[in-house]
């Protein structure tokens, strides 16, 4: 398969991973954040960890869209959409993410005309060919969606579309980057920055991570090659003393973004004072919401929206793992009351979250250890 | 809905609730059919229904499925089906060319796998109270001479062989509904697997340990059950399991695993290392069976647990899928 499997050539691979061998130094432990739940998942799928030396440690960031969106969120959205005129529609990651009173999966087992869809302007259809219901959309995502929203709420505007609208949770990476990078306990060398949301935002805006914070930051693909190399692009800076901005993914990422996608996005959304994320609290400036010339289609104002707001359960430490000051398996309740099939955070939900890729590929690995010496 | 979806749940389910209300303590291996002794004749049983949407998707439809999901269940019991009798539940105002459609289809494949379809029952439900058609199937075999399957029997060195690529009819269902704006160029692999069944029973009959058709939850999941039973570690050579181009993209597109996709006609079985050859030639000998593979084994380690090796060098633990599969979009 094109643009596949040229970068997971088995000999390419071992190659590299004998590059980072080389360049890392025995005698220092190296902490890389991979600032993307693709990139986690990434690593634990093609097993990338069982080929990286001991001394290189891979930390989970908080890029990972369902995750840290906060429970009373889900909640807000379900409560519209218990009036049976609406149809609540959003992307399949959301599906099974829980909400105080479950998931919205399980209200639509229960009755409410929650609908799967695969883009923005699916939606769109689905309010063209449902004229008597009202179809609201829970947008979700960094900058990687936020640009499809854009366009599909500039559709809406142009076609004068009255039964649609949005309940918008996009946010922001840079801030959630900076929340980490402010974190007291949280010693980072480096980030493999994110691949999706910079083919839209370009490398520029993670210059002052290189430049005040004097760390590189290396925006990488999502294939075991890609990823291998951006280790090695972010050993080569450490290792000459440097904190630059690199793209290894310069095959999809533009330098400078996508403009037509960061105009639309402009257009439509401003800045949030400031959002609730889950487990790295209110952060001012992170997050996204329409414009007065969009209020129209503006779920949050349409809508009487309660504003519910749930703690995540006490014993629950997702926001420590989001954070990457714990390892998923560290947190009281990981494989015990929390797994993928009764997820108590989002982080167990997503395939992207930390917690559900660990616990699906990872985890009884850990408690099989013998196993890996039967397979080598 | 999860409980439906063949993977932990509904395993869940059967094991928490069916099995010790109406089997009591027996704790006899799950399988695909039971097999009985009744008047000192050995027969298998076996019953299944058929909820699918779209109806009619490329390469067949619910009529089809109904048939050679029952003789695929018989089959991988070791038994050929004999007789199958139908029930459908129509929901009111379905179009009579509909029903004539997936009874031909029906009459088409029973046929082909060369079962007789000995009786029927039809009930009406009102409009909006069924999708259209369910069909459910229950179908009674003869055990095929020498093949005596179980969990149990399994060792480690068995070798895993599958009859052909994976994934193909769960992918070509989920682009069958149209909601993906997605193409390919693939069918499903509705087939009756018999003839595969047949084919290693001649060569290899008294090596084959255990045999499965994996349907929903995919590879996967059939693994996980047969590590769980078993007690032994299943490992997996991701490089070495088929599967066609047009599946891999559209899992690559939607985040999913073909592990975790649904077959209709593939035959999976764990066959005693010195006859794998065999039981291969055999696979490959038959109709549509070219691309059979061995694509794994079973070791002592990591008991209870399925590890899938990566062409680098690299392992991941391979779960049962938890509820349907849901594309990533975000």
């Amino acid at each position: 398969m094109k643009y596949v499997d040229e970068f997971r050539e088995p000999e390419l691979i071992k190659k590299t991973a004998e590059e980072i061998r080389r360049l890392a130094d025995p005698n220092r432990h190296y902490r890389l954040m991979e600032v993307c739940g693709g990139h986690t998942h990434a690593i634990y799928r093609f097993g990338l960890k069982d080929i990286l030396p001991a001394n290189i440690e891979l930390i989970h960031g908080p890029g990972c869209p369902v995750c840290v969106l906060p429970m009373g969120r889900i909640d807000d959205g379900l409560s519209i959409a218990k009036n049976p005129d609406v149809i609540f529609a959003a992307f399949g990651d959301m599906m099974r993410v829980p909400g105080a009173d479950g998931s919205p999966l399980e209200h639509k087992a229960r009755g409410m005309d929650v609908r799967i869809v695969y883009s923005p302007s699916d939606a769109i259809k689905l309010a063209k060919t449902n004229p008597k219901k009202h179809v609201m959309f829970f947008a979700i995502g960094f900058e990687t969606t936020a640009p499809s929203t854009s366009l599909t709420l500039q559709r809406a505007q142009r076609e004068s579309l009255r039964n649609f609208s949005v309940f918008c949770n996009h946010v922001t990476i840079i801030p959630a980057i900076r929340a980490i990078l402010d974190s007291p306990d949280m010693r980072l060398d480096g980030f493999i920055g994110p691949g999706h949301v910079s083919t839209v935002i370009g490398c520029r805006p993670y210059e002052w991570i290189a430049q005040n914070e004097n760390k590189p930051i290396v925006v990488s693909g999502f294939e075991p090659l890609d990823m291998l190399q951006s280790i090695v692009m972010l050993l080569r800076q450490l290792r000459a003393g440097e904190a630059r901005v690199e793209n290894q993914y310069t095959r999809v990422v533009p330098w400078e973004g996508n403009g037509a996608a960061l105009r639309a996005m402009v257009d439509v959304f401003e800045l949030r004072p400031y959002f609730e994320w889950r487990g790295l609290g209110f952060i001012s400036q992170s997050a996204l919401r329409l414009r007065e010339q969009y209020a129209e289609w503006d779920a949050e104002r349409k809508f009487d929206v309660p504003g519910i707001r749930v703690t995540d359960p006490k014993a629950a430490q997702c926001g420590e793992v989001l954070k990457g000051v714990l390892k998923p398996a560290q947190c009281k309740l990981f494989g015990k009351e929390c797994t993928p099939e009764h997820p108590i955070g989002a982080l167990m939900v997503s395939s992207e979250g930390s917690c559900a890729a660990y616990y699906n590929y990872e985890h009884r690995k850990a408690v099989l250890a013998s196993s890996l010496s039967v397979v080598a | 809905m999860a409980h439906g979806a063949g993977g932990t749940a509904s395993r869940r389910l059967i094991e928490g609730l069916f099995a010790p209300l109406l089997y009591g303590a027996s704790s006899e291996p799950l399988g695909d059919a039971a097999h009985l002794v009744v008047n000192g004749a050995r027969i298998a049983i076996t019953t299944d229904s058929f909820v699918v949407k779209p109806l009619r998707f490329p390469g067949g439809s619910i009529g089809e499925l109904a048939v050679n999901g029952t003789v695929n269940d018989l089959a991988v019991s070791g038994a050929k089906a004999e007789a199958l009798v139908v029930t459908f539940v129509l929901e009111a105002g379905l179009p009579t060319e509909i029903l004539q459609a997936e009874i031909q289809a029906m009459g088409e494949a029973a046929r082909e796998a060369g079962v007789r379809i000995a009786g029927g029952d039809t009930k009406v439900v009102e409009h909006g109270k069924a999708d259209s058609m369910y069909i459910s199937t229950t179908g009674i075999g003869a055990p095929i001479p020498g093949v005596e399957i179980s969990p149990a029997s399994v060792r480690p060195g068995d070798k895993i062989l599958i009859s052909g690529p994976i994934g193909d009819h769960g992918i070509t269902i989920l682009l069958a509904r149209g909601e993906l704006d997605l193409e390919a160029d693939l069918c499903s692999d509705t087939r009756s697997v018999l003839p595969f069944v047949a084919g290693m029973a001649r060569c290899a009959a008294p090596s084959i340990r255990w045999m499965r058709d994996p349907t929903r939850g995919g590879v996967a999941t059939s693994l996980n059950e047969l590590a769980r039973d078993c007690g032994l570690g299943v490992i997996l050579h991701e490089h070495a399991v088929p599967v066609r181009d047009g599946v891999r993209g559209a899992c690559e597109l939607l985040g999913l695993d073909p592990l975790h996709i649904a077959n209709e006609g593939q035959l999976l079985a764990v066959v005693a290392a010195e006859a794998a050859d065999r039981a291969l030639e055999a696979l490959r000998g038959v109709a549509g069976g070219e691309e059979s593979r061995i694509i794994g084994e079973i070791r002592e380690q990591p008991a209870g647990a399925v590890l899938v090796t990566t062409q680098y060098g690299g392992t991941r633990i391979v779960d049962m899928l938890v509820g349907d599969p849901l594309p990533r979009i975000c």
